[in-house]
């Protein structure tokens, strides 16, 4: 099976999470997008792996994984301290940093 | 001593002089700042006799010592040294700056001294006698020029000095302001020289000149010409002249001394000092001695209807320095000089006594008010017409041998500087008649009513003093002039500074007399020594003769006119002015010089000032520049703002289209 399949469905979640992220107003999902883009370039790396014999990639992998957890634990927080606070669960609405 | 120490103590004492009258001014009691003053000057004049004495002891090829004192600015190609030059000119010039000026200070030590602001009076006349001092005795341009500005400066202090005086304050700023003009003119002046030469040292740029510059070649008649507007203005010659007769603003010991031993001779020296320059360019010389003689005639004929008593003597200087000027740029260094040196006696010595009469009056200066002063004041009239004679070149007086003297060696020019002797004559004519209408109509005639009081013992003093040129009525505190008027025939130290004065105007001709007394003219011969003209040009006997028959009669005629048309026949002159009533306008006008002045240079600036304070400042300066770059700043900060709108998934998708445009620009390259 060669490697074409495991980067077009990688390339197809990406897109899939990105576009996600653009038109999607709530931060949850916004949140869940991201772990979809950044789920994407993991199969990417380990198909890569696979195919060159190397393990770097899935250790690279496996980095990421615990990036996207920080993330995941930073990014509950913020919607956590929205919540919190009662502000609008809608990226839309906060937008105080205007120029 | 040596020479040189001698050549620097005459600098030293009245820079001192100025330095310690202005720090003690406050504890100086009563006239020891007057004292102070005067004794710094007289100490200056002792070492210029030492000076005297030791440069005659030198040999003839001696006679030009630099002193340098340290080096200034001395770099590769600039060689500006504080140096200063000691020869027979610079000499006299330190004898006739210092004496004169110390026995101005001595006259002013009495007359001032009501003022209350005494102390600055004689602390800005130190200045002004070490400004004039260093200025002859500079032995580069560079330190010629610094004298040249101190001078300006202290004229300016001097004449301005009733500060709160509106008409002395513009007085001073229009001397100032021309001034600065002639120092433009004499440092552009050098710098077309020092391009030639390629050095600031008076004996070098001398000995260099010859060989860098062709005869009349461009450049030097530029920079001789530019030094001539130096010399111009600060000499008072047409048409920079006009700040001369405001100057009598200043207190009458300051007219005397700027008139009489410094400021105004600073032109005549200037020439005289560059005669290696001005023969290499003689075209220049020609402009110089044109617009002397021009000066000294257009300065006659306004002394003839000035009602002004001090202006009278003013115009008298601008035409006298116009002989100056008119002898040094023909070559006739040694005539000029002589003139310098009898005009500082006689004309200081008319200022003093003018003074005098002006303290009688309470303060007023027209010659209108003023009449028969004779019996109540012996002595200050038996000066005047001491000094009236001496102007009038009358023999044996100073000024008859000295005039005569220049015009005779116009005349042995033999060209057509013929022409310029001749006019010299008709002005001897203008200045014995003005001279007397003068003396006439202040001493002679019924006494006025300031004459009587003072004949009965009592010297008059105005309920309000007033200011003479406007009328207005003035204070006597300090930046006014003070309450108490002093004359000549009260004040023993006046009497002395007059007296000597007068004996020196008397007999000061006897230093070079025609055929008997080569004696200015043989002290003189090293600094002239390369002058071609300086040893051959010699009228002859019979043409000096004629000369002085001519000179003598012209003035005794003068002096008969005036006695008729003043004293004998007093209603004769309203009918001359009757008759001549245009050039009477004219003359009473100044010849519209300062009118003209006003409209060809003042009004366009003024214009030119206006525009720009208004129009460019506003429009280009505050619209263009200043708006145009705020406003494009503040038109860039609106296109950033507007990108910064807060939503993020905009910048997710700025995000993502910058990164994806960057891969494809790199995949599509690869």
């Amino acid at each position: 099976m060669s490697l074409t399949w495991y980067l077009v469905v990688s390339a197809l979640i990406f897109c899939i999470g990105a576009g996600g992220v653009l038109v999607r107003r709530n931060p949850l999902v916004i949140l869940l997008c991201i772990e979809l883009m950044l789920n994407a370039a993991n199969l990417a790396l380990v198909g890569f792996s696979r195919m060159h014999g190397n393990m770097d990639g899935q250790i690279f992998a496996l980095i990421v994984m615990v990036i996207a957890a920080c993330e995941v634990a930073i990014g509950l927080g913020l919607i956590v301290a929205l919540y919190r606070r009662r502000l609008p669960i809608d990226v839309d609405e906060l937008r105080e940093l205007q120029g | 001593m040596s020479l040189e120490t001698y050549g620097w103590l005459v600098l030293a004492f009245p820079l001192g002089g100025a330095i310690l009258i202005s720090l003690l001014y406050k504890v100086l009691p009563g006239r020891a700042a007057g004292v102070l003053g005067t004794l710094a000057i007289a100490l200056s004049f002792l070492s210029a006799i030492g000076a005297f004495s030791e440069l005659q002891s030198l040999g003839e090829e001696e006679k030009q010592v630099v002193a340098v004192g340290w080096d200034y600015a001395v770099s590769n190609g600039v060689d500006a040294q504080v140096s200063i030059l000691l020869d027979p000119l610079s000499v006299l010039m330190m004898l006739v700056v210092s004496g004169v000026s110390m026995l101005i200070h001595l006259y002013s030590v009495a007359y001032m001294g009501g003022d209350r602001g005494y102390a600055r009076f004689f602390a800005y006349l130190n200045f002004f006698v070490f400004s004039m001092l260093l200025l002859v005795e500079a032995a580069n341009f560079v330190l010629l020029i610094v004298g040249w500005a101190f001078v300006g400066a202290a004229s300016y202090f001097l004449i301005s000095f009733w500060y709160r005086r509106k008409t002395a304050t513009d007085a001073g700023i229009k001397a100032f302001v021309i001034n600065v003009l002639g120092d433009v003119g004499l440092v552009l002046g050098t710098f077309f020289i020092f391009q030639g030469t390629g050095t600031l040292d008076f004996l070098k740029t001398f000995a260099e000149v010859d060989q860098v510059f062709s005869v009349n070649d461009g450049d030097l008649v530029a920079g001789c010409i530019l030094l001539l507007v130096g010399a111009f203005a600060k000499s008072a010659q047409v048409p920079l002249h006009t700040w001369l007769p405001d100057a009598m603003e200043g207190p009458t010991p300051v007219s005397a001394l700027i008139h009489a031993a410094t400021m105004v001779t600073a032109g005549v020296y200037l020439i005289a000092r560059m005669h290696t320059l001005f023969e290499q360019a003689p075209a220049a010389g020609d402009v110089g001695a044109i617009i002397g003689c021009l000066t000294l005639l257009i300065a006659a004929t306004i002394g003839l209807v000035v009602t002004d008593l001090k202006r009278v003597i003013a115009y008298s200087t601008m035409s006298q320095i116009g002989y100056m000027v008119m002898a040094v740029s023909s070559a006739g260094y040694a005539a000029g000089m002589f003139h310098f040196m009898t005009h500082a006696f006689f004309k200081a010595l008319l200022f003093m006594a003018a003074g005098s009469v002006i303290a009688a009056m309470a303060g007023i200066q027209n010659l209108d008010r003023m009449r028969g002063f004779r019996r109540a004041m012996p002595f200050t009239f038996g000066c005047m017409i001491v000094g009236g004679l001496a102007l009038s070149g009358i023999p044996p007086f100073s000024g008859f041998f000295s005039k005569d003297e220049i015009l005779a060696l116009l005349f042995a020019r033999d060209d057509w500087h013929i022409v310029l002797g001749v006019l010299g004559y008709v002005g001897a004519l203008l200045t014995a008649i003005y001279t007397f209408r003068m003396i006439f109509r202040a001493f002679y005639g019924e006494p006025c009513e300031e004459a009587r009081e003072l004949e009965h013992g009592h010297l008059f003093h105005a309920e309000h003093p007033t200011n003479p040129m406007t009328g207005e009525i003035e204070d006597t505190d300090v930046g006014f002039p003070g309450p108490e008027h002093h004359i000549a025939e009260r004040e023993f130290p006046m009497k002395v500074a007059m007296g000597a004065l007068a004996v020196l105007a008397t007999i000061g001709g006897v230093v070079q007399i025609p055929g008997v007394n080569e004696g200015l003219h043989h002290f003189l011969e090293p600094t002239f020594a390369d002058s071609s003209l300086y040893a051959e040009l010699e009228p002859s006997t019979t043409a000096t003769i004629i000369g002085m028959v001519v000179g003598a009669g012209l003035g005794l005629l003068g002096i008969f006119i005036a006695y008729t048309l003043w004293v004998k026949r007093p209603e004769a002159p309203a009918r001359i002015r009757e008759r001549f009533a245009f050039a009477h306008k004219v003359f009473v006008n100044k010849w519209y010089f300062d009118e003209a002045i006003d409209i060809v240079f003042v009004r366009p600036t003024a214009w030119l000032g206006r525009f720009f304070a208004t129009t460019f400042e506003q429009v280009v300066v505050q619209g263009a520049f200043v708006g145009g770059a705020s406003g494009l700043v503040g038109l860039a900060s609106a296109a950033v703002r507007r990108v910064q709108t807060g939503y993020l998934r905009y910048y997710a998708a700025l995000l993502l289209m910058g990164i994806t445009s960057l891969g494809a620009y790199f995949l599509i390259s690869a």
